[in-house]
């Protein structure tokens, strides 16, 4: 791989000083204050229909200015998830509207039934506690199984069935023709093979951002402006404009640094009902700052899911084919909708699609009362994998193979095409995963660990496993993908970079500096990045989800770059017209090309600036549509010690190998994979909201009850790497941002079954499934 | 309700600012003295963002009343920097092992980690992870958080070695 100057350093994040000081601001430290609070009344039931709501007595509460009820918000409603929009001639594509500002027709509880907006929190809550709401109740369905077979309520209107998509793709019976089958249920049940049937399920896991969610809003100029804490602000001035039906160019979203999205951010979840609450009291700034007991209702979190998975294998470790049936419960709302569970049984598809004959991935997505959910990291695809793993898992077990060996024998592979995509776009054009697979053995010490651990007994046992990964980088080919990038060189020599793809934590606002130098020819030192988005004047894009700025973001940037170098030596070329032959410019000076200096970059940045013949303040800016995909690959390897009358699984140690690409920064990439790591840890052990079936009540709101791993439940993450040059990324980079969250959970399950042979189904694998699972077995 | 004055010393200067007595610290100490690094994450105690030193001794203000604070000293990160502007040694650990992502519960473990390396005491690694295990961070699995906390106790030490002269073990 040819070695690149910016691309490639570790360089300190561009964000580090500002962050440790306390320099760097979020939205909620921007706020002006005191200024007008706004709070929620969230339903007390489940499902059905507010009757009326009673707000005499609350507005008597002293600071109250006004009260705003489900009945007093327009009546349309608007799509919220965070995709592109399309064009008239696309509207096909477009995300369906089901939300409504606040909504009498209550499909979930804690559903937004009225607002308040007083002088401050302690009037707002006085104030909803005397706000009287009359409902007419209907039955709280939350098994997605048992909706399917339609509700006499709907949860959304036009879906009888409450199914929001179904779809099926499987091996052409033409092609099965040819090789004697007439179906693929003839591949599965082929008697030559050995043949599996299982079930799995996965939870709700929330993201858990340590900054909630919060907004607030006010008028200028005659515009709304929304200050906010979100990782789409060009999509949500969109959606505020279809929520409050004004022109799109009368909202101005600003976004700050934000405290942490993983997914949650990527919907757009009250901004419009703060908005609209602003509109309403004169345009007074309004905040709207969601509780963290709110969040976990009130904003999505992953989708549950259940799977029926079948798989025939042969005796050479060769499976002959897999199938999935998916389920995914969406809750009362379709936020993300289908794409989230098409990732799953995609991803399923592409980890072992290599030697089999025939595949059939089938899925559907179910309204229910539930919780709505959205994204989250990874999108659909931890909740795939998992899927994916406890079946190779067990079929490693069961036949006695080295479970590395069987994977990678089935595993995808360089020059991999997905025959169920358009275009050939989702192919493996680079894929190290042979080389990860070796690293993270080495690493765990795989072949003596397995020996060692052999023929235990006792309470508490050891066991390593390993799961592998895939994913793909950006939306392309399924939906639009589109970033600009604007670069403008200051007076001095160095340079702006305005970009409309957002920092959330990730490191974005490095990498594109980086990007830019590179692309430039100057140092990342030079480039000034401006890391606040504001809707007026940064360039479109769609923001930051599915580990699409570095490859879509970064393109735009490289563009630029190139762009703005050309310019820059085509203005000195002339401005310098004795210098001889083609310029160029390194060192942060122009030479010939005989090596000569011509000038330095500040003194032509002067001139650029400042001379009063030929001045053109140099500038470069570009978008990149960009209709490729690339597929990022690795593993995870984990050893852990189970206690099986605890049910306690500690992960000793764990490790992810990745080909994520070029790493653009490598201690950034690292950063990312340890962040991903103990999530997955998390998902796997014990991260789960719970709901109560018969109220779809959340019942562990609260940081106490639905924990996240601290610094006591995560071992020291080892994070490596195998760089690949993959000729669609920009520098050669893939997916990196959600790939980690991927595999973790499934190597642990693998493990707990090389510790005590016993097979878990049901993710997270708490303590109390892994004590029932143990006892059942007899192991205690 | 009426105000009320507090007098106390934040980040080594005398202050005296209007309160509601129904009021948190961590409200006062963002609402009213612009001390934004003081992070809201849960408000009831769960996630450690607020924290700060009052005479010392690490506090989530989310749960301590603003009343509590008078004539108490208290210190944020704000407070760290030298009079030139020059990083503390903690805040440099935090840099240089790249422990910072979205940076919104970094504020709030630097001033534990304050906490620890004026303590004076060494610990292992084990030990300093149940000190710091009331802050959760979502961004970064608390490796390099770790390493910045060693680190940190390591910068510490060596200024304090080469203030008395000798190495400090």
């Amino acid at each position: 791989m040819e070695k690149l100057k910016e691309v490639g350093r570790p360089v300190a994040r561009v964000d580090a000083y500002d962050k440790v000081t306390g320099r760097a601001m979020y939205t909620d430290d921007l706020c002006p204050k005191p200024c007008l609070e706004a709070r929620i009344l969230h339903s007390t039931i489940g499902n059905g229909v507010v009757k009326s709501i009673d707000v005499s007595e609350a507005e008597k509460v002293p600071g109250v200015v006004g009260i705003f009820t489900c009945f007093d918000t327009p009546e349309w409603a608007y799509p919220v998830a965070g995709h592109p929009w399309y064009a008239e001639s696309k509207k096909e594509k477009r995300d369906v509207g089901d939300r409504r500002l606040l909504d009498p027709r209550v499909r979930i509880y804690g559903d937004n039934i009225a607002a308040v907006v007083a002088e401050d929190t302690v009037s707002c809550d006085r104030a909803l506690a005397k706000i009287k709401v009359e409902y007419e109740e209907y039955p709280v369905v939350y098994d997605p199984i048992e909706s399917m077979r339609g509700t006499e309520h709907p949860v959304q209107e036009g879906k009888p069935d409450n199914v929001v998509a179904h779809t099926l793709a499987k091996t052409d019976d033409e092609k099965l023709a040819t090789m004697g089958y007439s179906c693929v249920e003839d591949v599965l049940t082929d008697p030559r093979y050995h043949h599996y049937k299982l079930h799995m399920e996965t939870g709700e896991q929330s993201q858990v951002h340590i900054e909630t969610c919060t907004s607030y809003c006010y008028e200028e100029n005659g515009k709304i402006v929304c200050v906010s804490s979100t990782q789409i602000p060009h999509i949500c001035r969109r959606v505020i404009g279809q929520a409050l039906g004004i022109p799109w160019g009368d909202v101005r979203v600003i976004k700050p640094y934000i405290g942490g999205g993983f997914g949650t951010k990527q919907d757009i979840h009250y901004e419009p009902l703060n908005a609209w609450l602003c509109k309403q009291v004169g345009g007074r700034p309004v905040r709207l700052e969601l509780s963290r007991e709110e969040l976990f209702f009130g904003t999505s979190g992953r989708q549950p899911k259940s799977f029926d998975v079948e798989a025939s294998v042969d005796d050479d470790m060769n499976l002959r084919a897999r199938s999935i049936k998916a389920w995914s419960n969406t809750g009362g709302y379709i936020h993300h909708g289908h794409a989230l569970v098409l990732n799953s049984v995609n991803s399923f598809r592409w980890l072992y699609h290599r030697q089999e004959d025939a595949i059939r991935c089938e899925a559907w997505t179910v309204h229910t009362n539930g919780p709505h959910t959205g994204a989250m990291r990874a999108y659909g695809v931890p909740e795939g994998n998992w899927a994916a793993e406890c079946l190779m898992g067990d079929i490693a077990h069961d036949m006695g193979w080295d479970g590395v060996e069987f994977r990678l024998r089935n595993a995808i592979y360089q020059g991999y095409v997905d025959e169920f995509s358009p275009g050939n776009y989702i192919s493996a054009r680079t894929c190290g995963l042979p080389e990860c697979v070796e690293k993270g053995k080495a690493y765990i010490e795989w072949d003596k660990k397995k020996a060692e651990y052999a023929n235990q007994t006792g309470p508490v046992r050891h066991g390593v496993g390993v799961a592998f990964f895939v994913y793909k980088t950006a939306v392309a080919p399924f939906a639009l993908e589109t970033a600009t990038a604007a670069i403008t060189l200051n007076q001095d020599g160095s340079f702006q970079l305005q970009m409309g793809a957002t920092e959330i934590g990730q490191g974005a606002d490095t990498v594109f500096s980086q990007m830019a130098a590179e692309a430039i020819g100057v140092d990342t030192e030079d480039i000034h990045i401006v890391s606040f988005q504001d809707t007026d004047v940064t360039p479109y894009d769609a923001g930051a989800y599915a580990s699409r700025q570095t490859y879509v973001s970064g393109t735009a940037v490289k563009k630029a770059g190139e762009k703005l170098r050309a310019k820059i030596i085509e203005f000195a070329a002339g401005l310098y017209p004795a210098a001889q032959g083609d310029l160029t410019l390194r060192d942060h000076a122009i030479y010939d090309t005989v090596g000569n200096r011509v000038c330095g970059l500040g003194d032509l940045a002067l001139e650029a600036y400042y001379n009063t013949e030929h001045n053109d303040q140099l500038h470069a800016r570009a978008t990149a549509n960009v209709h490729t995909n690339a597929i990022a690959c690795g593993c995870t390897f984990a050893d852990v010690t189970v206690d099986m009358p605890l049910g306690l699984v500690t992960v000793n140690k764990i490790i992810n190998v990745q080909d994520s690409g070029r790493l653009i920064n490598p201690k950034l990439v690292e950063q990312q994979v340890h962040g991903g790591m103990a999530q997955s840890i998390g998902f796997g052990l014990y991260e789960e909201v719970q709901v109560d079936p018969k109220t779809g009540r959340v019942l562990n709101p609260t940081l106490l009850d639905y924990k996240i791993p601290t610094t006591m439940d995560v071992p020291d993450l080892e994070a490596q790497f195998v760089e690949t040059d993959d000729p669609t990324g920009p520098y050669g980079n893939k997916a990196v941002g959600e790939t980690p969250i991927i595999s973790p959970a499934g190597a642990i399950r693998d493990a707990i079954l090389d510790a005590t042979g016993v097979k878990f189904y049901q993710e997270p694998m708490t303590p109390q499934r892994l004590f029932e699972g143990f006892k059942k077995e007899g192991l205690i | 309700m009426d105000m009320r004055i507090l007098k106390c010393t934040v980040n080594g200067k005398e202050v005296q600012v209007g309160y509601d007595p129904r009021e948190s610290l961590l409200d006062t100490l963002r609402n009213r003295l612009h001390l934004t690094s003081v992070k809201r994450g849960c408000e009831v105690g769960e996630c450690g963002a607020c924290t700060v030193l009052i005479d010392g001794v690490t506090t989530d203000t989310c749960l301590y009343l603003t009343d509590w604070a008078q004539g108490k000293e208290i210190l944020t990160v704000e407070g760290l920097q030298g009079p030139d502007g020059a990083l503390d040694p903690v805040q440099q650990a935090f840099v240089d092992e790249f422990a910072v992502q979205c940076g919104f519960c970094i504020p709030g473990l630097i001033m534990s980690t304050v906490e620890i390396v004026r303590s004076g005491k060494t610990y292992d690694r084990d030990e300093l992870r149940k000190l710091l295990s009331g802050h959760l961070c979502r961004c970064t699995g608390y490796q390099d958080v770790m390493n910045a906390v060693e680190r940190a106790v390591e910068y510490c030490h060596e200024r304090l070695g080469e203030e008395e002269g000798q190495p400090v073990r």
